[in-house]
């Protein structure tokens, strides 16, 4: 299925949850901050939250900045 | 100076010179420019994770949470909306509930938009966030931050990544006159004497990023922003002595040579 990730249309595999799309994507789960359809997510909620065709995903991590 | 401690929030800080993560060669740079000035707070900001490449090198490989206290900024949003997701975005992601906060109100100089950096501040505290707001020398602003529940103020000394240092002593002494929490200058100072004169001002910590990224040799910067510190504290603390328009001889005139 298409959704949108940070921005960008990505093919991910069907009826996949927060956390089996982070490993999908081989990104470390502890210091990430997830957000789907504008809407935060609890880290208690990554592997019961399942994501749909469509939706619209953004995945932060803390980067330089000052 | 062991009993010079300052806490903001029941957060205790070794260091009185926070230094942001920007604008370094590489990483290996940032992270010997921090272990060389001493801090024990490093601001970073919230973006989003490169999806395509994942073999991008993560900062806080290099900069351990446990060693350091992360702070997140707000940086980059021009509106209230925005700084309040990015911060909550930069709460959730789990290391701290400090926050930097900045809202952006202009290109050109990145002046604070005070006004959305209250409302958005409004929001943060009451979500449970430690919000230190980034704003202009203005004595009233601060104190509606502080009113609304900010534990410190983080006034500029001048534009962001300008170094022109201190342009309002006079301000920065009336904030401090004005609230009764930590007062950190952020942004604006360009070398050693420009931290040294925020501290000897009474300011309880400086934040640069700038000043010490963009030197010539950013390690040596680091050093000299580190005793920039310690030296205007040390001089706050000790009190110095009046400015007066003619001269005080030093050398006793007792036992002068006669004629």
């Amino acid at each position: 299925m298409i959704i949108t990730l940070n921005g960008e249309k990505k093919e991910v595999p069907e009826s996949i949850s927060i956390t089996g799309l982070l490993e999908f994507l081989k990104i470390q789960h502890q210091r990430v901050a997830v957000e789907l359809n504008l809407e935060i997510v609890r880290k208690d909620k990554f592997d019961v939250m399942a994501i749909h065709e469509g939706d619209s995903l953004e995945v932060v991590s803390f980067m330089a900045g000052g | 100076m062991t009993d010079d401690r300052l806490i903001i929030a029941g957060i205790e800080f070794q260091s009185r010179l926070w230094v942001g993560t920007g604008k370094y060669k590489n990483f290996a740079e940032t992270k010997k420019a921090i272990e060389v000035s001493g801090t024990d707070v490093v601001t970073v900001s919230v973006r989003r994770v490169n999806i395509i490449d994942r073999s991008k090198e993560n900062l806080l490989d290099y900069i351990d949470p446990k060693k350091y206290k992360i702070l997140p900024n707000t940086a980059g949003c021009y509106t209230a909306k925005d700084a309040i997701r990015t911060a909550m975005l930069a709460a959730e992601a789990g290391i701290t509930k400090l926050v930097k906060l900045e809202v952006i109100g202009d290109d050109k100089t990145l002046f604070p938009d005070n006004e959305a950096t209250l409302e958005a501040a409004k929001v943060l505290v009451k979500e449970g966030l430690i919000v230190l707001p980034y704003t202009s020398d203005d004595p009233i602003m601060a104190k509606k931050l502080v009113d609304i529940g900010c534990p410190a103020v983080m006034p500029l000394a001048a534009p962001i990544g300008s170094g022109l240092g201190i342009r309002n002593p006079y301000n920065i002494r009336i904030i401090m006159e004005t609230v009764k929490v930590p007062i950190i200058v952020d942004a604006g100072v360009g070398t050693a004497s420009d931290v040294a004169l925020a501290m000897e001002l009474g300011c309880d910590a400086v934040l640069l990023n700038t000043a010490i990224a963009g030197a010539k040799d950013p390690i040596a910067m680091a050093e000299a922003m580190k005793y920039g510190v310690l030296g205007g504290r040390l001089a706050f603390k000790a009190g110095r002595i009046p400015k007066k328009l003619y001269a005080t001889a030093s050398s006793p005139l007792e036992g002068m040579l006669g004629n």
